[in-house]
This record gives C-alpha cells, structure tokens and sequence, in this order.
C-alpha cells in the first residue's frame, strides 16, 4: 500500500501539470468571469457597486465561473481511463477525493486572483475591503471545493454531464452563497468596510465547509466501485 | 411481502384523519387574529414536517444501501423521498394560500421557512434527473443513494443559514414563552401530524408493493415468453 501523502502528491502534481500544459479550465473560468462582470456592468447600468448589489454580483460570477472549472475536473479520469487505474493502484480511494478537492482549490483560487481585482477594478472605489475578503474567499472556495468534487464525480458518469453539475449543484451550495454574500455585503459598504455579523457568517461558512468535507469524504468510496 | 398489514395501516389512516379533520373543524377554536384560514396550519405545519422527516428518513436508508448493498434499501429511500417531494409541492400550495390570507402576498421573499423548504425542495427535485441519466442499474442505484444521504445532510443546514440570514416573520408557533398555543389546538396539531405521517407511511408501502408487483408480473411475463413485457420505468428502481 502506497502512502497516503504520497498517492496525494502524486494525483495532486498531475491535475495541476496538466493543466499547465493543456489550460483547459483556467483561462475559460477567468476569461467567463470577466465577461460576465462586463455584462454585468452593462446590465445594471452602473459604474460604481456596493453593499449586496456588489456582493451578489461577485459571488454570483464567481460561482458560475466555478460550476466551468466543476464540470471539467473529472473529465480526463472519465475518458483517459483514470477511474480504472485509480481502482488497480493499491491506495487508499478517498486520496482521490483529497486531491482533486485541493485541485480544485488551487484553480478557484486562481481564477480569484484574476476576477477579484479586475471586479475591485471595474466596479469598487476603494480596495479597502479586498484585505478581509480574503478570509471568506477562502472558507467558501474550500466549501466550493468540496460540493464540486462530490458532483463532478457522480455527474461524469452519467449521460447528461454538464446538465447535471450546474442542476444539481446550485441548490446545494445556496446556504454557501448566503453566507458567502452575508459576509461580503457589509465589506463593500458605502463609506468603508463594515464588520456587521461578519465573525457569524465566517462560523457559518465554516460548518458547511466542515459537514461537506466529512460527507464528501465518507461517501467518495461508493462513487468509484465497479 | 411489501402489501402485507396495508389493508389494516390503510384503515388506521382514513380513521385518524377523519378524526384529526373533525378535530380541526369541530372542536379547535377560531383563531382571534387570523380567523378560519388558521385552520390551514393544521394540514400545512403536519405536511412540511412530515415531508422533511421523510427526506431524512430517505437519507437514512441510503446509508442502509451503502452500508450492506441490498438494493432494497434503495427502494425504500427512492420510495420514501419521491413521497416527500409530492409532499413538497402540497406544502408550496398549502402555504402560499396561508401567506396570502395572512400577509397578504403568495410569496415573501425575506421569510426564512417558505425560502428554505424552497430550497430543500429544488435540491429534492434534481434526484429524478439525476438518476434517470445513470444507465446502470447498480450504478444508478449507489450514485442515487450518495445524493440522497449528502442532500439529508443538506436539509437542517440549509435551515440554519436561511434562518440567519433573514427575518423572523414566520409564526413561531411552539418557541414563544408558556407554549404558544392552547391545549385543545395543540391536541388538535398532534393528531394532524400523526394522521399525515401515517398518510406518509402508507403511500410510501402502496409505492412500494406497487413497484414490487410489477415486477414480479415482468418477470413471470418474461418467464412465459409473452410479448409486451417491456416499457418499464427507468427512473424507479426494481423491487423484488
């Protein structure tokens, strides 16, 4: 039996070289965002967003340009025959689920790198509240995370692939969207970031990472049997 | 062996919602605020609650199919969630009327409850696509099984965030102080609940020896050789 950390390693340092080498996600997510935050732009007619009009407008892209990078993660395990050499390697399964869970992670976090300050850019005046934004992106990018890969590896081995991720995974993540945005409202308040239940939505973001994670981890043995 | 003790259970039911209903119309009082159309709680609350318990209730036996691989225990939590979710749209209808009459508009959009069960119900409404795009049979039935234990744990967390993110308009009928309601309403509530959890009980069993008899007719159809055996649901699972 491989070691865990090992078999981690190794599923995390292929997803992440190839798509360095093939961008089959990233540039699609962060070029899907920015168009959508121009459309936005045009749409409400504003130049200048706050409080939970900004809020929605973030998360709303973000999430979409999520469900994108969701309904690829698997794809090369579908088609290349990964799921079977996965099965015949003497590990642990739910180091799958880990890995692509951190793969996943690492490219949400790399397409905020890029949506976040071109949205600071487009529509805020200030980028006084990118600093603790930070903190929520990251909590609901892992909560993100963890709902996505659940999905994504059911949905892949259906008919109706990129039907079924968004479907199935917005109504699951809206308690995630409500907190996420709880939080981001009261940050891009008019007149400077505001603190307004902001710890308690954090502690939200964080249960629903938690019970996810736990889920998705207990679960993620029966979607790989044969 | 599904349609055994149905005719008594059958029976039990039809009485005990006549007599929750005579109850409700007989003996629990008007309202003083809100007048007859609070009689509507009595089918409304016993519903959402039921169908609630239900979606969890078919979580738990999902995790019986993981757990031992009998794909009974599919059945009963296909059976069980496809019952809550017809609940479900009783309960949107139920308590659009009861908003209305109320507050005056179908939907409130800044009410945690109605957005909630909502939500809950969306999520429920995807299981149908969900395993009708699986082709495999024992496939269909894990990957089915999976999303019904992470949307049972969906169910009270969703609760919690809608919950904190809005108002309390809402009727919070049993957490104001000294009980809430009066005796001979509560009297009243509790044989609803126990009338529509039994109603809930009995239609998942006539779902189930329903599927259990059509399939025992394919497969004798199949044994014979006769013809027009085919058409079945692709959607439900097989009950032998």
């Amino acid at each position: 039996m491989t070691p865990s950390r090992v078999a981690f390693a190794a599923i995390l340092g292929k997803d992440l070289r190839s798509e360095l080498r093939t961008l089959q996600s990233l540039p699609a997510m962060a070029l899907f965002a920015i168009t959508t935050f121009v459309i936005f732009r045009f749409g409400l007619d504003r130049t200048h967003l706050s409080g939970s009009l900004a809020a929605g407008v973030l998360w709303a892209t973000l999430l979409f340009a999520a469900v994108l990078g969701i309904n690829r993660l698997f794809v090369a395990e579908r088609e290349e025959g990964g799921f079977d050499a996965i099965r015949l390697a003497p590990i642990d399964r739910s180091v799958l689920f880990t890995a692509k869970v951190t793969a996943l992670l690492v490219y949400l976090l790399a397409l905020e790198l890029i949506a976040v300050p071109v949205f600071a850019l487009f529509f805020l005046d200030s980028p006084a509240a990118l600093g603790p934004l930070v903190s929520v992106l990251l909590l609901a990018d892992f909560g993100l995370a963890a709902t996505g890969t659940l999905i994504s590896s059911m949905a892949v081995n259906s008919r109706a692939r990129d039907l079924l991720v968004p479907l199935v995974l917005l109504p699951l993540v809206v308690p995630l969207m409500i907190a996420a945005t709880g939080a981001t409202e009261p940050l891009m308040a008019v007149g400077g970031p505001g603190y307004h239940r902001f710890g308690t939505w954090l502690m939200v973001l964080g249960l629903y990472d938690l019970i996810f994670a736990l889920v998705g981890y207990a679960v993620f043995d029966f979607l790989l049997e044969d | 062996m599904y349609g055994k003790g149905l005719k008594p259970l059958s029976i039990a039911t039809v009485a005990m919602l006549v007599v929750a209903l005579s109850l409700v119309f007989f003996y629990a009082p008007l309202d003083a605020d809100q007048g007859f159309i609070q009689k509507i709680f009595y089918i409304h609350v016993p519903l959402a609650t039921v169908a609630l318990i239900g979606f969890i209730v078919g979580g738990l036996f999902a995790i019986a199919h993981l757990r031992t691989g009998n794909s009974s225990w599919d059945a009963y939590s296909y059976v069980s969630i496809h019952i809550s979710v017809i609940f479900g749209v009783a309960v949107l209808i139920t308590g659009a009327i009861w908003a209305k009459a109320s507050w005056g508009h179908w939907w409130v959009w800044n009410e945690p409850t109605l957005v909630s069960f909502l939500i809950v119900f969306l999520l429920y409404c995807t299981y149908y696509p969900f395993r009708y795009a699986i082709e495999d049979r024992e496939q269909q039935a894990r990957y089915a099984s999976v999303f019904a234990v992470t949307a049972g744990a969906f169910v009270p967390l969703n609760f919690l965030a809608v919950r904190m993110a809005q108002s309390l308009v809402h009727p919070r009928v049993f957490a104001t102080s000294n009980g809430g309601l009066p005796g001979s309403m509560m009297l009243t509530f509790l044989c609803c609940l126990a009338a529509v959890a039994l109603l809930w009980t009995t239609l998942v069993k006539f779902e189930l020896a329903a599927k259990s008899a059509s399939g025992q007719v394919k497969r004798l159809r199949r044994a014979i050789g006769a013809p027009g055996s085919g058409s079945t649901s692709r959607i439900a699972p097989e009950v032998s």
